[in-house]
């Protein structure tokens, strides 16, 4: 029973990482209907720059983390303007876009490895408190950090698009980006600022990620942004408590396979999963079905 | 016989002695070691990218479903075949082309598998689910016994070697032509007729009385087959297969031959894997920064000319020879849109 | 009337708990020419769909010369003999005028996947002799120059006519017609009024026709049949309808 707690409260740690990025690629295909394969390079990104400001800059770690997340922001918006926006307002075929998405994908990666090699590097210790023993459970300080920090990102997300006047507009874009335009709500900038905030929660992920495995590497988002990707499809893409909620159980489902089958078959049983939602209920777990008009 | 089909019928002539002319000028320049090893071998692996991107065109291009698990068909071709003359007692020469057979037909059985569900998706979620498939396929050969597990399959009978450097090119070449014209007689027949159809409306094209889940399967099955086939090439070509290079990333780089070539055009996939192939071994002495700029060119390319640098346009050798001797309107004779029996 | 080609037994659809049809009998005669008309959301077009199987009736059925046509779909309907047009223009719009009319005769065609990869004897005899049908077809629509243009390069009202033309190549007993006139002017109206004409002569089929302008259903119509709120309110000729006082009230909203 211990184990099997242990296992799941892991998993629970390791979703919450999934589903800070996937919150990302979910606002970003709510908006404008983009697999933006780019995102989870994004997340590589705020590694190396937390990475670059504490030790070799040597600036506090609270300072690394708010110049990541603002870094990665700005990032965002970067690539939304060079290598997006003429294909969205053009409306070019989806597929340009997404081949688009992979180049940036592909460029990142190459940058950041040109800049600091191929290698893994590691990330010192970041915030460090000791396991909390409930009876004779352990759990580990990265654990309770990051579910706590993902909830809060979750519900702060939630009021932004729930209750402020640019999640408003969000949201008036990811119906209809056209009405939106006639209603006198620049669509450019709430596109620009759905890219911003997509890539802040990366930044923060980034964060967790490197003190959950204190490793660094220049192709690490290939795989962690396909998890999270595959996370937002599960909950139901464009859905904000769905990616929440696709991001944990995928962090679970990978947490007991590991424990209880082998580790070797993680991803088989992640895309297994992936498939079977996707068959029963094709927009995934909260998202809503929509019907073409004949 | 109909004046027409004397004009395709001579147009399928002129291909053919061409096509042959090509592959006699390449042996030659190969079995002759005017060109060394390493040459030889990128002109096999020119024939098999071709031979992937024609066969990825068949989906995204002719039926406009993105697919992102084509590796997937590759590697179960790649196993089908190299498992198959491993075992085999018979000479490579019979065994081999056995094999390709084998490759194709096994991977078009995991076609129909995965298709029957996935195709029932549209878009985005389609090319999800076969980046899922594709992503099972590989980790399920990286644990099974037969496979070679983790490790992959080596001592696969290389086709090509010191003795006959030339061996892997008449298969490749071939297969790479019989690719492209099976997928241009494909999209010219009825049933890519049906294909194309779906892909400009499907409502439409089912109130037209096409039964769209079944000509989806066909396009999709046909694809997986050539796919499959081209893994089997790839295996022997490179005498071993490591399932790590069957991921989603191949998948895109066949995904991106398609895309820049031009969507729905056979030419374009041409042009862009032969191009795509060559380049990266020229650029090799820059190899640090080859892939920043490639990934720069792509971005550039989609930007500028999002559909691709060949848009849907087909080259046709009749139709340019026609437009030079002037007995012909240009718009007849190059862009070749959907079908017609040419 | 002579024997019923195709009848609509208490057809009804139900969308979460709304019922969009009810109780919708009506039979249509060989040869005949109906009209199908109603208020705006009135649910023609919703019938429409039930009688070519894009949605399943979750009451009655549909019956083809006797034949139930119950869990059929689109494409069988189709092949079945009930072939459509839709409201908003449905084309292939990269494919060529002739390539449009040539998809819709490919459940007549039997050359098999290899015969057409391979180019084999049984591809040219085909295709030749679907090339002339199709030919044939758009020369009754006046659009046999166009054949070689791409499909969305057409006017307006041509594309309306190709849809229709379309709709005849999968040899359809009987067509249904979904405001073919929408967005017309008088001119295009009246041709494609004789253009309806003359392929009913022709073809001997059924047609049912959903428009909103009054004076040309009461014109070419045999028979109307009126719906509002999903429920037939009146039938009849259109010089029975039109005095009707239910008909009247539904579209000046009683």
């Amino acid at each position: 029973m211990n184990v099997f707690m242990t296992q799941t409260l892991n998993g629970l740690g390791l979703g919450s990482i999934y589903a800070l990025i996937a919150l990302g690629y979910s606002m970003v295909y709510g908006i404008v209907k983009l697999i933006n394969f780019a995102h989870g390079d994004i997340i590589m990104v705020g590694g190396y720059v937390v990475l670059l400001m504490m030790v070799t800059m040597g600036l506090p770690l609270w300072m690394a983390v708010i110049g990541s997340v603002l870094f990665c922001a700005l990032a965002g918006v970067l690539i939304e303007r060079i290598a997006y926006r003429r294909l969205l307002n053009h409306g070019a075929p989806r597929i340009s876009l997404l081949i688009t998405a992979i180049g940036v994908s592909i460029f990142l990666q190459n940058l950041f490895q040109l800049i600091f090699g191929s290698d893994a590097k590691s990330v010192p210790q970041m915030f460090a408190f000791p396991p909390i023993a409930i009876g004779s459970l352990q759990i580990a300080s990265s654990t309770i950090i990051n579910i706590v920090v993902s909830v809060l990102m979750m519900i702060g997300l939630h009021l932004l698009v729930n209750k402020s006047r640019m999640g408003k507009a969000m949201r008036a874009t990811s119906e209809d980006a056209g009405a939106a335009m006639l209603m006198g709500i620049n669509t450019n900038h709430t596109v620009a600022f759905t890219f911003a905030v997509g890539s802040a929660l990366a930044a923060v992920g980034a964060v967790l990620y490197c003190n959950t495995y204190p490793q660094l590497k220049p192709v690490m988002g290939n795989l962690l942004g396909l998890k999270a990707f595959v996370a937002a499809v599960l909950g139901g893409i464009g859905s904000i408590p769905g990616a929440m909620l696709g991001g944990y159980i995928l962090g679970v489902a990978e947490s007991w396979t590991k424990s209880y089958i082998s580790s070797n078959l993680t991803d088989a049983v992640v895309f297994g999963i992936l498939i079977v939602v996707l068959l029963l209920k094709p927009t995934g777990l909260l998202g809503k079905n929509v019907k073409e008009k004949v | 016989m109909k004046n027409s089909h004397k004009k395709a019928a001579a147009s399928y002539a002129v291909n053919l002695v061409l096509v042959l002319l090509l592959f006699a000028a390449l042996y030659f320049l190969v079995s002759s070691g005017t060109v060394n090893r390493y040459y030889a071998d990128l002109i096999s692996l020119v024939c098999i990218n071709v031979t992937l991107a024609v066969s990825l065109n068949l989906v995204t291009g002719v039926l406009g479903q993105l697919v992102l698990g084509h590796a997937g068909f590759m590697l179960v071709g790649a196993y089908a075949c190299a498992l198959f003359t491993k075992s085999s007692a018979l000479p490579i020469s019979v065994s081999f082309p056995i094999g390709l057979v084998l490759a194709g037909l096994m991977s078009a059985v995991f076609g129909v598998v995965i298709g029957v569900p996935a195709l029932r998706l549209r878009g985005d979620y389609l090319a999800i689910i076969t980046l899922g498939f594709g992503e099972i396929i590989r980790v399920v050969a990286n644990n099974l016994k037969i496979t070679g597990g983790a490790m992959g399959l080596s001592g696969i009978q290389a086709i090509a070697n010191r003795k006959n450097p030339a061996g892997m090119l008449p298969y490749a070449f071939f297969i790479a032509a019989a690719a492209i014209f099976i997928s241009f007689a494909f999209a010219r027949s009825r049933h890519g007729r049906a294909v194309i159809a779906i892909r400009e409306d499907e409502i439409a094209a089912e109130a037209s009385g096409i039964n769209t889940t079944y000509y989806k399967l066909l396009a999709f099955v046909l694809a997986a087959f050539i796919a499959g086939v081209a893994g089997g090439l790839y295996a022997h070509h490179l005498g071993v297969i490591d399932p790590a290079k069957y991921d989603f990333n191949r998948s895109v780089e066949i995904l991106i031959m398609v895309v820049l070539g031009g969507m729905g055009s056979i030419t374009g996939s041409v042009i862009s894997a032969s191009v795509l192939t060559v380049l990266p071994e020229a650029l090799r002495s820059f190899s640090n920064y080859r892939m920043l700029a490639y990934s720069i060119v792509l971005i550039c390319v989609m930007l500028f000319r999002p559909t691709g640098l060949l848009g849907k346009y087909e080259f046709s050798l009749s139709g340019t020879v026609a437009r030079f001797t002037g007995k012909k309107k240009p718009a007849a004779a190059g862009g070749v849109k959907g079908g017609g029996a040419q | 009337m002579s024997k019923a080609v195709l009848k609509a037994d208490h057809l009804g659809i139900t969308f979460g708990g709304l019922k969009a049809v009810t109780d919708f009998n009506a039979e249509i005669g060989e040869h005949e020419l109906v009209g199908l008309i109603g208020p705006n959301g009135a649910g023609k077009t919703t019938i429409f769909n039930l009688l070519t199987g894009v949605y399943q009736p979750t009451e009655g059925s549909v019956y083809l010369d006797g034949k139930s046509m119950a869990g059929k779909k689109p494409h069988q309907m189709v092949k079945a003999g009930i072939a459509r047009t839709f409201q908003n223009i449905r084309l292939f719009k990269d494919m060529t005028v002739i390539e449009n009319v040539k998809v819709a005769f490919n459940q007549h065609m039997k050359y098999s996947v290899f015969g057409g990869m391979l180019r084999l004897p049984s591809f040219w005899k085909e295709e030749d002799g679907i090339d002339g049908k199709a030919r044939e077809l758009l020369r009754v629509f006046n659009m046999e120059d166009l054949a070689q243009n791409t499909a969305k390069n057409l006017p307006y009202g041509q594309q309306r006519k190709l849809e229709i033309a379309r709709a005849l190549a999968t040899g359809a007993k009987v067509l249904l017609l979904d405001e073919p006139a929408a967005g017309m002017n008088p001119t295009e109206t009246m041709e494609l009024m004789n253009a309806i004409a003359t392929i009913r002569e022709r073809f001997g089929i059924s047609i049912i026709l959903i428009e909103h302008d009054m004076s040309l259903v009461m014109k070419i119509c045999e028979r109307i049949i009126v719906i509002d709120y999903g429920q037939i309110i009146a039938t009849g000729t259109p010089a029975e309808v039109a005095n009707n006082p239910k008909v009247i009230g539904a579209y000046l909203g009683e």
